[in-house]
C-alpha cells in the first residue's frame, strides 16, 4: 500500500501523459485489455517509437499479462491499458482475452484449475 | 538476471516467461488487512517472485490544508502484490492480494470483473477488516471461502465462534490455513474451487 519510501511516479505524472499520448482509457473499436489478458507482440520495436512500446513488444515475445507489463514498466494499469489500446490498434500486439465471466465458472474450467493445482 | 528492454525497463527474467502456447488467464482475488498476510500467501504458491501493481486515485482533498480556498486533490496510490500458477500449457492462474477495507473498494471494480472467487484472509485478532470485505463481496454476489490464518501469537478460536462473530453463513466454507507454507495455501485455493463446485451442484437447472 503507497509504503512512504517506495513511490512508483518517478517519472512524474507528465510521463503518463506522454506514455499514453494524452488519451482517455477505453478507446471504442477494441475491447479493452483487462488485468490478467496476456498480451503478445506481433511487431518488433522500431526506431522513434516511444520507450515504453518499445520495452512492451520486447517484453511481450511470450504472452505475458497486463499486470505483469505494469508491473515491469511501473506504471499504473490505467496508463498501460492505453499504450496497449494504441499498440492493438497497430496491430503491433495480439490480446488474449481471459476467460469470459459467467455468473458461475465452468465446470470444466474448474476441473483444470483444480488439476493444476494439485500438481503443485 | 532481468534482462533490459528500452531505456533500463526490465522485463522478465528468462525463467518467468510463460510458454507460447498460454491462451486464457483466470484470477483469485485475495483479500484482507494490512498485515494479515495476503502477500505471503500470493508468494508462498506463485511460480514467479510476487509483482506489484499499482494504480492511483484522484480525490477531492478534506480541505485541512486548503491554501486560498483552492480545493487541492490528492493522489492515493494502491498497490497490490500479485502471482502467477501455471496451471497447464494453456491455462494461466493470476493471485492477487487487495485490501478489505471500504477506502479501497475503488480497485475492486477491474480486479472482481471475471474472477473466479476470493479468498477472505483473516487474522483472529483483528477481524473488523474482514466484516466489510465479507459484506461487500457478498452484495457483488462473490463467491468465497475465509481462511484464518495461523498466526503463532494469535489465539486460536473454534471455528463456529469465528463464524458467529463473523455473520458467516454455514454455507461459506472457512478454513485453517498457514500462508507462510505452500501446500497450506495450495489447500485454501483448492478449498475455493471445491467451494466453486459445489454452486454449480445446488443451483438449480430450472427455476
Amino acid at each position: 500500500m503507497s509504503e512512504p519510501g517506495k513511490p512508483w511516479d518517478e517519472g512524474g505524472p507528465e510521463r503518463l501523459y506522454t506514455v499514453s499520448r494524452g488519451r482517455a482509457p477505453q478507446e471504442p473499436r477494441h475491447r479493452p485489455v483487462e488485468l490478467v489478458s496476456l498480451i503478445v507482440a506481433r511487431a518488433e520495436p522500431e526506431p522513434g517509437m516511444a520507450p515504453e512500446a518499445a520495452a512492451v513488444l520486447r517484453m511481450c515475445q511470450f504472452p505475458l499479462s497486463v499486470a505483469e507489463i505494469s508491473a515491469y514498466l511501473v506504471l499504473p494499469v490505467s496508463t498501460v491499458t492505453v499504450l496497449l489500446t494504441g499498440l492493438l490498434r497497430d496491430d503491433r500486439v495480439e490480446a488474449r482475452a481471459p476467460v469470459p465471466a459467467a455468473v458461475l465458472p465452468d465446470p470444466e474450467l474448474l476441473q483444470a484449475v483444480m488439476h493444476g493445482l494439485q500438481n503443485l | 538476471m532481468d534482462y533490459r528492454t528500452s531505456e533500463g525497463i526490465a522485463g522478465p527474467r528468462s525463467e518467468d516467461t510463460l510458454p507460447a502456447s498460454a491462451a486464457a488467464a483466470v484470477k483469485v482475488v485475495i483479500v484482507g488487512g494490512f498485515g494479515v498476510g495476503k502477500t505471503t500467501m500470493v508468494g508462498s504458491v506463485s511460480e514467479i517472485r510476487p509483482l506489484t501493481t499499482e494504480e492511483t486515485m484522484t480525490q477531492a482533498g478534506v480541505g485541512v490544508d486548503d491554501i486560498a480556498g483552492i480545493e487541492r486533490k490528492t493522489e492515493t496510490t494502491v498497490a497490490m502484490d500479485f502471482g502467477r500458477i501455471s496451471l497447464n500449457e494453456r491455462l494461466v492462474l493470476y493471485l492477487f492480494g487487495t485490501p478489505g477495507q471500504e477506502r479501497f473498494w475503488f480497485l475492486w471494480n477491474g480486479l472482481f470483473e471475471g474472477a473466479l472467487g476470493a479468498v477472505v484472509l483473516i487474522d483472529t485478532r483483528r477481524l473488523e477488516v474482514s466484516f466489510d470485505a465479507v459484506g461487500r463481496l457478498e452484495e457483488r454476489g462473490v463467491p468465497f471461502v475465509v481462511a484464518v490464518n495461523a498466526f503463532p501469537e494469535a489465539p486460536v478460536h473454534p471455528v463456529a465462534e469465528l463464524r458467529a462473530a463473523m455473520d458467516l453463513p454455514d454455507s461459506v466454507p472457512m478454513i485453517d490455513c498457514d500462508a507462510r507454507d505452500r501446500a497450506s495455501s495450495r489447500d485454501t485455493l483448492l478449498a475455493l474451487v471445491r467451494h466453486l463446485q459445489s454452486l454449480h451442484t445446488v443451483t438449480p437447472e430450472t427455476p
